[in-house]
């Protein structure tokens, strides 16, 4: 038996280093520290893979990856998307066939934090990494997220309860406050809980900024509330923030998916540049997937956009809502789609997934999921991080190099993919 | 007693997450992704038990979950993501963000018969 520390799980942008698992015979027998759904999705990591097969027909890696680059390379106006779950190495792999394939490029963030991510392009974000709210946050503001159910372990290894450097008594240390529609187990977490109406994020960022700025409120209805929450405790949260002495906003999908989306995120990352003026503010995303924040990484780097990239003129062009994932599949614009790292059969609308039914889709995963079932090419691939290399980013930005715990059966994502490239840009050239 | 309309939220659950990553095609995880949570006070106006089957529509689609009586606001129904709430959205219904209404979507929630068919699970069928 071997026993491997310090193990990286990939399931959401935590992406907790601690992890130990035990390995006997090549087969993960044990996983300890990790939660409920770390543990699960690594003790599952190799189970249930899908057939290796074309239209649903078993076949070998070779013919299934020869029928992949037939199909990309033959499509008018393909798609090549997701990459979420997988390395930054073999997303690098997939803007590389995008560009060859003249593709359109998106990611699964288009749908998820990407207006947060545009946000920051657009007005920047004061930002920290996890050790930093881990050793200094003395004020906690969660928003429009519950990480006791979707980052397990965000509240015990980096927010919340954990003693740092300037924190020596950990939870006592801390203010804690929570802004979601509904209790959750999170908001039950916390010292002050404002349960607000749904859809009022950019009010509340606003009314909070102006607070902050010392501008004073005129309502001329009578109404002294904002988002169903009196302005008296609007004015307590700022005090809070006036008095901590490091401030750490976390903001999940109840932001980045409120009505205007990227408006919100722009209003607050606006009210945490206010905040710095009295103490030291940061915001971080709670980022999802494993690795979605690395495709947003990789893609800036390699397009100069994070998501929602247009290849069709031989040069990146970026139009979210144009050229992201879900309003392509609405408009029936693409005719192929390379899939990896993702289920849409599982998170887009049904009338996407319907259309992608119609279209031949070549699909990457470790996995059977909802769209190996009826994905024109199917190829599973060993699951990164247990039986593959590479790197994830952490929601902090922070790059995190992931183990090999046990060999596969299957090629790697990046292994695939490089293939891929190679036989489609040899296609093209002859 | 009878239907009743509101807004539906999706959410993340723990139980959610941790299905999702054991298989998809398991009977817990699609159990959870059918799972709605609701005010007590709106599961007595629709006329359900706690842990009854109603049918929750949308302007998309239709699909038929489970109800559980939940310390949520009044009026608002939270569904946890998955294809079972995905046919309620629909891909035109992004306002040029390229983002589905996955937090506001207006919905309506009506008893049915406790043996009828689900079909919840068309996305990962066969095409």
């Amino acid at each position: 038996m071997t026993t491997h520390d310090n193990v990286v799980c990939t399931f959401c942008g935590c992406l907790c280093d601690d992890i130990e698992v035990e390995v006997r015979d090549n087969t993960i027998t044990a996983v300890k520290k990790a939660c409920a759904i770390g543990k699960n999705k690594i003790m599952h990591a190799t189970s249930d893979p899908p057939p290796i097969s074309v239209r649903g027909v078993e076949t070998s890696v070779d013919e299934a990856v020869e029928e992949a680059v037939r199909i990309m390379s033959t499509a008018r106006n393909p798609m090549v998307y997701g990459m979420s779950s997988t390395t930054s190495e073999a997303q690098r792999e997939m803007v590389e066939i995008a560009e060859i394939t003249g593709a359109n490029l998106d990611n699964c963030s288009s749908y998820c934090h990407g207006p947060g991510v545009l946000a920051r392009q657009q007005v920047g974000l004061v930002s920290c990494s996890l050790g930093e709210a881990k050793n200094r946050a003395d004020l906690v503001i969660y928003w429009g997220c519950n990480p006791v159910e979707a980052h397990m372990r965000h509240l015990s290894r980096y927010s919340l309860q954990p003693k740092g450097l300037f924190m020596p008594e950990g939870r006592k240390g801390r203010k804690v406050v929570a802004i979601d529609v509904r209790p959750t187990p999170t908001t039950k977490r916390a010292d002050v809980f404002l349960q607000v109406q749904p859809g009022h994020t950019f009010e509340i960022a606003s009314v909070l900024r102006a607070l902050l700025n010392g501008v004073e409120l005129d309502f001329p209805d009578g109404a002294d509330s904002v988002a169903g929450v009196p302005v008296e405790a609007w004015r307590e949260v700022v005090e809070m923030v006036k008095k901590c002495k490091y401030g750490v906003l976390f903001f999940g999908l109840g932001v980045t998916q409120c009505r205007n989306t990227d408006i919100n995120v722009e209003q607050v990352a606006r009210l945490v540049q206010d905040a710095n003026r009295h103490t030291r503010f940061s915001a971080v995303a709670m980022r999802g997937h494993g690795n979605v924040n690395g495709t947003n990484q990789v893609m800036s780097w390699l397009t100069g956009y994070p998501l929602a990239v247009n290849f069709s003129r031989g040069f990146p062009r970026h139009n979210p809502g144009e050229f992201s994932v879900v309003p392509m599949l609405a408009r029936k614009e693409i005719d192929a789609a390379l899939i990896v790292a993702t289920d849409p059969g599982a998170h887009l609308p049904k009338d996407a997934v319907d259309f992608l039914k119609t279209i031949p889709v070549i699909h990457l995963d470790p996995h059977r999921n909802m769209t190996t079932p009826w994905a024109t090419v199917v190829i599973p691939v060993a699951p990164v991080g247990v039986a593959a290399t590479g790197t994830f980013y952490r929601m902090d930005n922070v790059p995190l190099r992931l183990k090999k715990l046990v060999d596969s059966p299957f090629p790697t994502d990046e292994e695939v993919l490089k293939t891929m490239k190679e036989k489609i840009a040899y296609a093209a050239n002859n | 007693m009878g239907s009743i309309s509101g807004l539906l939220v999706t959410v993340r659950t723990a139980k959610q997450g941790s299905e999702m990553v054991t298989s998809k095609h398991g009977a817990p995880y699609l159990a959870e992704i059918s799972t709605l949570r609701i005010h007590p006070d709106d599961l007595s106006a629709v006329g359900v038990e706690d842990g009854g089957p109603a049918v929750l529509a949308s302007p998309h689609g239709e699909v038929r979950v489970t109800c559980k009586g939940t310390d949520v606001p009044k009026g608002l129904f939270f569904l946890p993501l998955g294809p079972v709430a995905n046919t309620l959205f629909s891909a035109w219904s992004t306002e040029e963000s390229g983002v589905p209404n996955w937090k506001r979507i207006n919905v309506s929630l009506t008893p049915c018969d406790e043996t009828a068919e689900a079909d919840n699970t068309g996305q990962g069928a066969e095409r």
